[in-house]
């Protein structure tokens, strides 16, 4: 098990490093397409399939494909305006990433972090009661009122698309 | 024998030999038959012969003989590349719907278990979640076939496939939750073995198509729309973009898109038969209490089997017979009719479920 955790997290960073180096925008798209699946089979592995499945259908089979579409429409020969160069904010960029990074390493350093107390849901109750079916009851009861909020918001996301693509319309 | 017996109880030689089973046995030669049925039929259709020239030696076999011909023919010829082609994008676009189309097999029971051996090469939780995953990735071939072969014919086609099956993915899930509910579950077993109730004592069985009438056509639709064949092949629209997405293809690849296609037709009829006919349960069956095991087994298989044929032929019936929509036709259809009605069923079978169960 702990073998393909390395081998998914191994490829994902590669794909994940991909997206930055390729010139090409398509084929960057396509390597985070394939990060998200790497991601996908790391949340199968940890029981969380319902995650793992939505991951797939909602961002390499939805957001993925519109960002696409996009490219596709736009794409130029001239490729090169996308290469890396080094500029001061990038740079900067970098530099702030870095020590996020080192930040969150030394957190995963510290032994005593790693198995905390068992929550409410360890494994063997998520897979007795089904995760959908857990997630389903904990959204509709302990969390309703961000779940509604998160609604509004996407609401008000929608009532925006329709708007902008209304204007052009006579 | 007994080492064998012992090879065979692996769980992971089980699950491989379903796999190779359902795929190799099942879903591929059906599709390639699929190839030759659509050929025969739409040449009944317009009142033509179709394809019999095909023969080995003096056998013709009303035209067997032309898939081996047709794959043969394929194989030989020449796997062209259009100048300027992004290479490795074109090269892996046709394999994308192919993997789409067998992966539906790996949920799809076709019989009920014996003990702890299952028809099914697996059960997982999100079972039908898990189709509409894979199926989203099918877009992916149409997409990058067109966006890599440097065509505006393909470009359009491609362009066409993705808004189509991304809008029709939207409501294809929705059209599925009020099954869930009724069901109460996204597990394809569970769902299959829910439709093996009946009203009244034992006079209706409780399939899919009677709790879910209107479910059934939107579904129905979405899946037809998903798989770009008529009325909703805008994306290959060869009156206008010659053949779209997969104009520059040829030989091996462009057979990889037509398998492709097929194969989703089987698909597509597995999903129907499994989630609004009763899978594999043989209605009434239980009334014949002394029915041996292996029987049943069959009958399952064989009610499967041929509900799925039933399916495919519609399909292709359905392609011969109404006209094709207009692309813009399609999109409205899809968001500004389906939509609302996928979300109507959704609301009215909550609402029937909460009153009346």
């Amino acid at each position: 098990m702990i073998v393909f955790f390395y081998l998914f997290a191994l490829i994902s960073l590669i794909l994940a490093l991909g997206v930055l180096v390729f010139k090409n925008p398509i084929h960057s798209a396509l390597s985070l397409v394939g990060t998200f699946f790497c991601l996908a089979a790391i949340y199968v592995m940890l029981n969380a399939e319902f995650v793992a499945v939505i991951q797939v259908l909602v961002y390499a089979g939805a957001i993925m494909v519109l960002f696409l579409f996009v490219l596709m429409l736009l794409s130029t020969k001239d490729n090169d305006q996308y290469a890396l160069k080094l500029n001061v904010s990038r740079g900067l960029a970098v530099a702030i990433t870095g020590v996020l990074m080192i930040q969150v390493l030394t957190a995963f350093m510290d032994p005593t972090l790693r198995f905390g107390e068992p929550g409410a849901y360890p494994v063997e109750r998520i897979q007795e009661i089904g995760s959908i079916a857990l997630i389903g009851q904990l959204l509709f009861t302990e969390f309703v009122l961000p779940f509604e909020v998160i609604s509004i918001l996407l609401l008000v996301a929608v009532i925006g698309a329709v708007i902008i693509a209304k204007r052009r319309v006579p | 024998m007994n080492l064998l017996l012992e090879i065979l109880s692996i769980p992971l030689v089980q699950t491989i030999l379903k796999i190779v089973f359902m795929i190799m046995l099942f879903a591929m030669p059906l599709g390639t038959l699929m190839t030759l049925m659509e050929r025969k039929w739409s040449a009944m259709v317009q009142d033509r012969v179709g394809p019999n020239r095909a023969n080995v030696g003096s056998f013709r076999g009303h035209g067997l003989a032309h898939i081996a011909a047709d794959g043969l023919k394929s194989i030989f010829k020449e796997d062209t590349m259009p100048e300027g082609s992004d290479r490795f994008l074109y090269l892996i676009a046709p394999f994308f719907g192919l993997i789409a189309g067998v992966s539906v097999f790996a949920i799809v029971p076709i019989a009920a278990p014996i003990g702890s051996f299952t028809f099914q090469i697996t059960d997982i939780e999100p079972g039908l979640l898990f189709i509409f995953a894979i199926t989203s990735l099918s877009v992916y071939g149409a997409v990058l076939a067109g966006a890599s072969s440097n065509s505006k014919f393909a470009l359009l086609g491609g362009t066409r496939a993705s808004a189509q099956m991304i809008s029709y993915e939207v409501f294809m899930g929705l059209a599925l939750m009020g099954i869930f509910m009724v069901y109460g579950s996204t597990r394809v077993s569970e769902i299959v073995d829910g439709q093996n109730a009946y009203w009244f004592g034992s006079l209706i069985p409780k399939w899919g198509i009677l709790t879910q009438p209107l479910g059934f056509l939107l579904f129905t639709t979405a899946l037809v729309a998903e798989t770009k064949r008529a009325p909703f092949d805008a994306p290959e629209g060869e009156s206008e973009i010659v053949a779209g997405y997969f104009l520059e293809y040829s030989g091996m690849r462009w057979s990889a898109f037509m398998l492709a296609e097929y194969v989703a037709i089987v698909g597509v009829a597995a999903l129907v038969t499994t989630l609004f006919f009763g899978g594999y349960h043989v209605p009434w069956l239980h009334l014949w209490e002394s029915a041996p095991e292996w029987l049943v087994r069959v009958l399952q298989f064989a009610k499967f089997t041929a509900f799925v044929v039933f399916f495919c032929w519609f399909q292709i019936q359905l392609r011969w017979t109404v006209p094709k929509f207009r692309f813009d036709q399609t999109m409205a259809l899809g968001w500004k009719k389906l939509l609302p009605l996928s979300l109507a069923n959704t609301v009215a079978t909550a609402a029937v479920i909460l009153i009346f169960v």
